[in-house]
């Protein structure tokens, strides 16, 4: 592939491609040091051997076990807190917008509380709820605890989403529908949410990402069986194959991860160039802003 | 009312999440930088390993990386970060942890500001004849500082909240003496409260800071 000229340099010429000839060779030196010093500190505490990787590839007792119950915990929950706090973030991204000061003003002091605390404490808070106000089973309450703090937090960050999504719509959705005697609530779920709807599948979708990553605190804090607590089990049962475990379980959540990212991105491309839409987006990368406390995003800017 | 909370220390717990959380800014805004600079150097192979470690960590789950820290790179493979007592040892871990995970967040919010700076400004500056040093001082870095302000202020917010996973390792911070509160004392409410509060004091008010300082220094095009 030929260099393309970039802000910080320009198409190299040949004492620069030289230079970068130079650059990559000790760049490789130091790369193939690294990796050989941690595979032989690997090899050190056994870690290498062969049997402490088999189980992953021979022994199908080793998925269908641990790794897929894990993985499966994982996804459910991960599925239910978008289900959930979905219908939630759109009632307060809406009540953000609404015409009277307090409906606005309530619903901004929620979304800022939620957005404001870590993820773990809304976790530790719901679970000691459930073991103190109802008769929820001990086993099941640490998915109850797992979903619910996902829900209170993602549905303040997907208030911020809908709401974004919203003020991305040209002001000529509204101006029409006014013109053609719509009233408030009809212009909002005739013409304003469905299109909008549209307009934040890639920011759905990347926060998906963050609701997938959050659901392994359960498994480390709550006792939650989902992936990452299949690891204990696994090196227990497969002879301290603590690396290999962590290794697989990191490249399972790698590859779903990844495929959900690439699936966000490409969405977002898609809706860029589509010509029928309005053209408005809310951008995968809008939900890192979009789940600061104290942001909020203008008319208008959300588009970009 | 407020009896049961003798014999805690929380203003202790949440200094031990500030020092969590400047210890890993700190660290991440270097190794961040560091990779940002590989992500756009002109060598292949470099902007290869860069674009393999963000993509490849930012798609790991935190708390899977700071628990590999203790089972795996502690109890496994014997790497104590210099220290002698478990304490220090999880906190140096979870520090190690939470860079590792933050820098590849730091990396894309530098590389995004980089990015923002317009082709054209720098072919004009090249034409005017400005040394490579130059172009970087003159035009480059004073526009990519001042729009990156923004991301990394999301990514400071986020690093503060994620300090809570290493309680997951046992570093007594607040989370941490939360969940022992909780199993100790009848007054759940009351303590979730006391909690969710002191978060609320250390997020709020940065994000409202930084916020305004990103949009008051942002280049306008």
């Amino acid at each position: 592939m030929k260099a393309q000229p970039t802000v910080l340099y320009d198409v190299p010429g040949r004492r620069a491609r030289r230079r970068n000839v130079l650059y990559t060779v000790l760049f490789l030196v130091a790369l193939a040091l690294l990796i050989w010093w941690v595979l032989q500190s690997l090899a050190d505490k056994n870690q290498l051997e062969a049997d402490k990787w088999e189980p992953f590839f021979t022994d199908s007792r080793s998925w269908s076990t641990y790794l897929l119950p894990g993985l499966k915990n994982t996804v459910i929950a991960a599925a239910l807190a978008m289900v959930i706090a979905l219908p939630l973030g759109a009632l307060f991204g809406i009540a953000r917008l609404s015409d009277h000061t307090w409906v606005r003003g309530a619903a901004g002091t929620v979304v800022e509380f939620f957005r404001a605390i870590p993820v773990l404490i809304l976790m530790l808070f719901a679970n000691a709820a459930y073991a103190e106000f109802t008769d929820i089973s001990p086993a099941s309450r640490p998915m109850y605890a797992v979903v619910t703090g996902l829900v209170l937090y993602n549905a303040s960050v997907l208030a911020e989403v809908v709401r974004a999504g919203i003020l991305s719509l040209p002001s000529g959705q509204t101006d029409a529908a006014k013109a053609i005697g719509m009233r408030k609530g009809q212009t909002m779920s005739y013409v304003l949410l469905p299109q909008s709807v549209t307009a934040m599948l890639p920011a759905l979708v990347s926060q998906l990402v963050v609701i997938v990553k959050d659901t392994a605190l359960g498994g480390a804090m709550l006792g939650f069986s989902e992936l990452l607590a299949s690891v204990r089990p696994m090196s227990a049962n497969y002879g301290a194959n603590t690396i290999a475990s962590f290794t697989i379980v990191a490249v399972i959540f790698v590859i779903l991860n990844f495929a959900l990212t690439t699936f966000a991105g490409w969405l977002e491309r898609r809706l860029r160039r589509a010509k029928k839409s309005t053209g408005a987006v809310v951008g995968a990368d809008a939900v890192e802003e979009l789940a600061r406390p104290g942001e909020h995003m203008e008319p208008g800017e959300g588009e970009k | 009312m407020f009896d049961f909370l003798e014999g805690y220390d929380i203003l202790g717990a949440f200094w031990v999440t500030v020092q969590l959380t400047v210890y890993s800014a700190i660290g991440s805004l270097i190794w961040g930088t560091l990779l940002a600079a590989m992500r756009v150097s002109p060598v292949p192979l470099m902007r290869g390993f860069g674009t393999a470690y963000v993509n490849i960590v930012r798609n790991i789950p935190l708390t899977v990386i700071i628990v590999f820290t203790s089972l795996g790179l502690f109890q496994t493979l014997g790497v104590n970060m210099g220290a002698d007592d478990f304490t220090t040892i999880n906190f140096r871990l979870a520090v190690l942890g939470l860079i590792a995970y933050t820098s590849a967040f730091v990396c894309e919010a530098v590389r995004s500001g980089i990015n923002t700076v317009p082709l054209g400004q720098v072919e004009a500056a090249r034409a005017i004849g400005l040394s490579f040093p130059q172009v970087l001082r003159l035009i480059v870095l004073p526009q990519a500082f001042r729009s990156v302000v923004g991301p990394l202020a999301n990514v400071l917010i986020a690093l503060t909240k994620n300090t809570t996973v290493a309680a997951a390792i046992g570093v007594a911070e607040a989370a941490l003496l939360m969940r022992e509160m909780i199993e100790n004392e009848a007054q759940l409410i009351l303590i979730s409260a006391i909690f969710a509060f002191g978060f609320i004091c250390l997020t709020l008010p940065t994000g409202l800071f930084l916020g305004w300082l990103s949009k008051k220094v942002a280049v306008r095009r």
